[in-house]
């Protein structure tokens, strides 16, 4: 670790420079949880500061008027299912090109690696018609089966790299007992690699609840929305309640708050994985 | 490690799933698209072969150059300012050992939050009568007295600003990663020699970061073509195509018009222009500079 290159004087101008940007970064943000709990009549008088009064029924009134029983059910049904789906296929490729290297494993590397700086806007239209032709339009599974290929080139990289640091003994010895590669694969990779299983699945999940673009596209019919475009005609419906606006924002952020404040170095080091590749 | 390998084929068992979904989803209506700028589809009916016609119209249409515009501009946008502030909170950060996975979770976390929650945030920030604008008023900032995102001349900035706010805590965690793998002994060294704090960022911390630095400037390039969720929700594009950005432009000929030989023309250029700055930043790495 860095011991200190600074001198214990210099500190304190540090601290305030830093003081002021993470106040800009957090300040924005504990504006909309005060606007979530203020009553509507409060908004005129005080539209920035904390409430006079709380008003937890923000909460029930925008769950009714948004029918967020069912968008809560929408989202986490595209999050479970893109996250097991995702998880599947890039635990597998993951293990195969991290132990197994099958001949021409960098093709498939190459051809991942591209496949992450494709600007989604290049294959977006011909994919929407195909989804037409396959009556996939307004389903999950058309939606989930689309975050799955978009995050597992990410996923099966980061297994890769986990799973290439587990020591090669463990397989041979699996072997030696005649353990075919099917089961090295449940038995040995998988329990061993339960940290990057884990990081993986809450980066996709993140992905998968914050993505707006092709759920703009794909989903159309209000009643199989999920969260993020629910919120954006929210915002048009109700465009002069910020109570009601500013509820609904919450209930998006709280589930991502409380998981970052549990995991929040899974998240930090999966998000920023992929920009400290070598 | 090829405990296997005198049976490849089922390690290709493995990697079949993703090749699968990832041809079914990405590569085969990739390949569609680059086919098809070639042709005037409409998505129904006869698909004529066009030529290079597409590209004509597209280099003829004002609002398209524009659009062009506008990307460059987001991208030195972002080039300088989310860059300078990130580095510089990094290297003070390196300084503090109190409360620095504080200010590291602060800044990060409008990160993990949904466009559109911090679309909706900014948005009320910047109303002229709730948000900030009769603050702003009062301190005489009559540019923000009214919202700067309807407003022709700063629409294009307030969204690079938003979209901004939410991403430069993630370059923040990158430079920092590499911040401390710096060898301590260079800033002793200096301290010895009498160095100033910027003499030891600029000629130690800086040199030392070049790769991950490097880095971060090619995603940013990369990352900023296909802008869309912040200029679609703040700005629409609008007011009179002022925040126009090239995604918007292409998302509005394929799903307004559904005009699929455009739309996967603008799309084929993006497409080229990506594959060309990862082409350039891959031949200064095999230059031997080291990034």
């Amino acid at each position: 670790m860095l011991v200190s290159n600074f001198r214990r004087k210099e500190a304190i101008p540090n601290h305030f420079i830093l003081i002021l940007f993470a106040l800009l970064a957090v300040l924005p943000i504990l504006v909309l949880f005060f606007n979530s709990i203020k009553p509507f009549s409060e908004f005129g008088l005080n539209p920035l500061g904390p409430p006079s009064e709380v008003r937890l029924q923000n909460f029930p009134d925008a769950w009714i008027a948004g029918e967020y029983t069912k968008i809560f059910f929408n989202s986490s049904k595209l999050v479970f299912g893109s996250v097991i789906l995702c998880l599947a296929v890039s635990l597998l490729a993951g293990f195969s090109l991290a132990k197994l290297n099958p001949k021409g494993s960098t093709v498939i590397a190459i051809y991942l690696l591209v496949g992450i700086s494709i600007p989604a806007q290049l294959y977006i239209l011909p994919l929407f018609l195909l989804w037409k032709e396959l009556s996939l339009l307004n389903t999950h599974i058309g939606l989930i089966i689309i975050y799955s290929a978009l995050n597992a080139p990410f996923a099966t990289f980061l297994i890769r790299s986990y799973m290439i640091r587990l020591p090669d003994e463990l397989f041979d010895a699996a072997k030696l007992d005649g353990a075919n590669t099917f089961q090295i694969f449940f038995r040995i990779a998988l329990p061993l690699s339960w940290p990057v299983i884990l990081t993986a699945g809450l980066i996709i999940g993140l992905a998968v609840w914050n993505e707006f673009l092709f759920a703009l596209t794909f989903i159309t019919d209000p009643n199989f929305k999920p969260m993020a475009t629910i919120l954006f005609s929210f915002q048009a419906r109700f465009e002069n309640n910020y109570a009601l606006q500013s509820a609904a924002a919450i209930m998006m952020v709280a589930p991502i708050a409380i998981l970052f404040m549990l995991f929040q170095r899974r998240f930090i080091s999966g998000l920023t994985s992929g920009g400290l590749k070598e | 490690m090829n405990f296997l390998s005198n049976k490849s084929y089922i390690a290709w068992y493995f990697v079949i799933p993703v090749v699968f979904i990832h041809l079914f989803v990405i590569g085969i209506p990739s390949i569609l698209s680059l086919a098809l700028c070639l042709t005037d589809w409409s998505g129904l009916g006869k698909i004529n072969y066009v030529g290079f016609e597409n590209f004509i119209e597209l280099f003829d249409d004002r609002y398209f150059k524009k659009a062009i515009f506008h990307n460059i501009l987001w991208t030195i946008i972002f080039l300088t300012v989310p860059v300078c502030i990130a580095l510089m909170c990094a290297y003070l950060l390196t300084g503090i050992k109190r409360g620095q996975m504080f200010y590291r979770l602060a800044f990060f976390f409008p990160y993990m939050l949904a466009s559109v929650v911090n679309c909706q945030i900014w948005k009320y920030l910047f109303h002229p009568i709730h948000g900030l604008g009769g603050f702003f008023e009062s301190i005489g900032i009559e540019a923000l007295a009214s919202s700067p995102f309807t407003t022709k001349d700063t629409s294009l900035y307030a969204a690079a600003f938003v979209d901004g706010w939410h991403f430069w805590g993630f370059l923040v965690v990158i430079y920092l990663t590499g911040m401390y793998q710096v060898d301590n002994h260079l800033y002793e060294a200096a301290d010895i020699e009498g160095a100033s704090k910027f003499q030891k960022f600029r000629y130690i911390t800086l040199p030392m970061i070049r790769p991950i630095f490097i880095f971060s400037l090619m995603i940013i390039i990369i990352w900023s073509v296909p802008v869309f969720d912040y200029v679609y929700i703040l700005t629409g594009g609008g007011p009179a195509y002022s925040s126009e950005v090239v995604a918007n432009y292409l998302y509005t000929h394929a799903f307004v018009r559904f005009n699929v030989g455009y739309a996967s023309a603008v799309g084929t250029l993006m497409f080229f222009y990506v594959i060309f700055i990862v082409g350039i930043f891959g031949l200064l790495r095999r230059l031997g500079w080291e990034i």
